[in-house]
């Protein structure tokens, strides 16, 4: 692909559109990383990627955890689920290869069957281009309101670098029309090109990954293009937000496109969760932002830029309203699922996650 | 007898070229050299490198880059001797060109290391180390370098942070290098916080791989061309040398002695008829610490258990008596594989020329390359002097 030499033009739709209701969830188990370095390097605590990561419970996956996200978005909303006209979950582990999520947990929700309903996949990026497609969906006057949601349960290869981090996490947002919403979304841009640094075959268990592929080519430049982009087009810079939230898939990565882009620690301090529960693949960068939206004020500027291989990344410019204030506290805060924790070993958790070979 | 010249030069950055594939990336130093050498045309090419096989599925390379460099129909092939490929195509370039059968030679070394990640790297690595022997029980080429240092630092009280002298000096010497992969001093904190990789080799101790591509014309002096600036300093090849040891470590008389590097050195300096102490600087091959210490030892340059010391007392700097890897080594050029070999000879050119910038050594008549195989199972050693 080729990138056109004039500056492209911005998604926006028709009619104004935003978040009208928010909802995380994170599952209570915790993996140390000293654990998973315990395991497998002796130890080595030096230069960990992440404190611990979240994991999912026996009975969890990407449908469970996603009625709760999005039981805790439609309390926000204050809207009934009939009203839903489209129920999309983007994952890189659905429960089924064939048969969507998101029909399980449309009904689960108490959704009616006059929904479009289907599941998305862009690697760690899943969930952010269905927010796009309900950008166009509810902009266009099709629906008044669409529930996406962006959930993981990424499974990491025993022995693995990205055993430390990857997680189990998301969120849910209903897309409605701005003068319900508590955020609206101002314009997108979506930026995409061919680079392979992450896969998973058909067949294959665990993905793959290029190790120093994933960094430049892959992950900052897409996640920079993006943002930058977005921002030039709108004629801002990184002292035009309040708050900003990228893709996590550890603690340096975010930090160190944050400084690219010209924001300061502070900017993304509220929306950085990798730390403490690792990377949420399609849940990170949208998880991150309901971590903000919960202490955001009215009229507070926030950039979002998520990062999925394979690889792309969108970009989105919001605005939070005055209808915040009122709806944050409508369902449990991110920091509430954070501090809900039970700590586990490898041994548990590799009981948990399946790795353990019982035939 | 008649002088063989370097006659051109060129070479490609060393780093993760991730959007280069092998061929454009020998071109590009192909192309730089037939340029440097100022209309030469060769009638033989001989190519350095020890993986493409392995990791970019490619091997006939002497038939391949002779086509994709336009010389269809020229002698061609592929020297392979580990990791000191490009020594032994440089060798074969120069018995070529002296045996008075080929009257232009172009030597250029290739490698491309990071196409590919994780195990299949480390195993086509260890295909320089005896398969049936070391390689099936799992040890790698850091596994051998860890073993020799832990045991050198046993015999000789080596304390914690010995080693860090070659570090330390490679990258000082690498942030005036262009071309090197990394092109920063680094402070003794740095070592001595370093992660281990196999103790007692820490990240520091050991050469990043790398891809890159060094190449080179050679001639006799009566062929250079009739435009040749006379202004242009000459620089020669005094002697070249190709000594091979037992492959497996565990068949070495002494582990702590590299034998190739001795008897090709000794063979190497009666060839130039020069001593040791006429050597202006030495490129050793620093794909580990212990290595280089080792080569100054067994080459002469140091007494058995003092090498490391020449590193940590700064004997090894470029102001020093004896300047060692002077633009970078393969610690801070980066390890480009087969084509090392190629690069110092193309450094030490450079050296020779008088146009080594920020890197140069004052006066730089004689230079010394050394090209290893493994831990010198393979030892290819030319000398390089100025006309």
């Amino acid at each position: 692909m080729t990138t056109p030499t004039s500056s492209p033009s911005l998604l926006k739709p028709s009619r104004p559109v935003g978040f009208i209701g928010y909802g995380a969830y994170v599952p209570r188990y915790r993996l140390p990383a000293r654990e998973v370095a315990r395991v497998w390097t002796g130890g080595r605590v030096a230069g960990l990627p992440v404190k611990e990561k979240a994991v999912p419970g026996f009975d969890e996956d990407v449908i469970t955890m996603s009625i709760e996200a999005a039981k805790n978005a439609l309390a926000r909303a204050g809207i009934s689920p009939t009203e839903l006209r489209a129920v999309w979950i983007g994952s890189e582990s659905h429960p089924y290869a064939v048969k969507p999520s998101s029909t399980v947990v449309a009904e689960a929700i108490g959704a009616s069957a006059n929904i479009q309903a289907g599941d998305w996949e862009f690697a760690c990026k899943a969930g952010t281009e269905a927010i796009v497609a309900a950008m166009g969906f509810v902009g266009s006057k099709m629906a008044d309101y669409a529930l996406v949601i962006g959930m993981d349960t990424a499974q990491g290869k025993p022995g693995d670098a990205l055993e430390y981090t990857a997680a189990a996490g998301g969120a849910a947002y209903i897309i409605g029309p701005a003068e319900n919403a508590l955020v609206i979304i101002n314009a997108s841009y979506s930026y995409v090109t061919d680079t392979p640094d992450f896969w998973r075959r058909e067949y294959q268990k665990y993905p793959e990954h290029g190790v120093r592929f994933t960094g430049e080519p892959a992950y900052f430049h897409h996640i920079t293009t993006s943002a930058k982009t977005l921002m030039e087009t709108l004629g801002v810079t990184a002292k035009d937000y309040k708050w900003a939230v990228f893709h996590q898939p550890n603690t340096k990565f975010p930090q160190r496109a944050a400084q690219m882009l010209g924001f300061t620690p502070e900017q993304i301090a509220p929306g950085l969760l990798v730390p403490v529960i690792g990377n949420t693949y399609s849940g990170s960068s949208i998880l991150g932002l309901t971590a903000i939206l919960d202490i955001a004020q009215p009229g507070d500027r926030i950039l979002l830029a998520s990062f999925g291989s394979g690889a792309g990344s969108d970009a989105f410019d919001l605005t939070v309203t005055d209808r915040i204030t009122e709806r944050q506290g409508k369902a449990l805060k991110t920091q509430d699922y954070i501090a809900r924790r039970t700590e586990i070993d490898y041994a548990i958790y590799a009981r948990m996650r399946g790795i353990i070979t019982m035939k | 007898m008649t002088d063989i010249i370097i006659a051109g030069i060129g070479q490609t950055d060393v780093g993760e070229h991730w959007d280069i594939g092998l061929r454009e990336l020998a071109f590009t130093a192909i192309e730089a050299a037939l340029q440097d050498a100022g209309g030469l045309k060769p009638q033989a090419m001989y190519v350095g490198n020890m993986l493409a096989p392995n990791l970019s599925h490619q091997s006939h390379l002497g038939a391949l880059l002779a086509d994709f460099a336009g010389l269809t129909g020229i002698e061609a092939a592929t020297l392979e001797a580990a990791g000191a490929s490009g020594g032994a195509a440089l060798r074969q370039g120069y018995l070529a060109v002296k045996s008075g059968l080929v009257d232009v030679a172009l030597v250029v070394g290739v490698e491309k290391m990071t196409d590919q990640v994780g195990a299949g790297v480390e195993e086509a690595l260890a295909t320089a180390a005896d398969s049936d022997f070391e390689s099936v029980q799992g040890l790698t080429p850091s596994a051998q370098a860890a073993l020799l240092m832990q045991r050198y630092m046993f015999e000789y009280n080596v304390p914690a942070n010995g080693f860090a002298g070659f570090a330390l000096t490679a990258h000082a010497n690498g942030a005036g290098n262009p071309h090197a992969m990394f092109r920063k001093a680094i402070k003794p904190e740095t070592y001595q916080k370093a992660e281990p990789i196999t103790p007692p080799l820490n990240m520091f101790d050991a050469a990043p791989n790398a891809d890159g591509a060094a190449a080179l014309v050679l001639t006799r002096r009566d062929l250079l061309p009739a435009d040749w600036p006379a202004s242009r300093p000459l620089v020669k090849v005094a002697a070249s040398a190709n000594a091979s040891d037992t492959l497996a470590l565990h068949d070495r008389k002494d582990p702590l002695f590299f034998e190739a590097v001795y008897l090709a050195t000794r063979r190497a300096i009666k060839q130039a008829g020069i001593t040791l102490d006429q050597i202006d600087f030495l490129e050793y091959h620093d794909a580990f610490s212990i290595y280089a210490a080792l080569s100054l030892e067994s080459g002469g340059f140091a007494i058995r258990g003092a090498g490391w010391k020449m590193a940590a007392e700064g004997r090894i700097s470029l102001t020093s008596n004896l300047p060692c890897v002077t633009m970078g080594g393969l610690k801070a050029r980066g390890f480009a594989g087969g084509a090392t070999g190629v690069y110092q000879a193309v450094e030490a050119t450079t050296q020779l020329r008088g146009l080594a910038g920020a890197c140069q050594v004052k006066d730089a008549r004689v230079g010394m390359i050394q090209s290893l195989g493994g831990p010198a199972s393979t030892a290819v050693v030319h000398i390089l002097t100025r006309l």
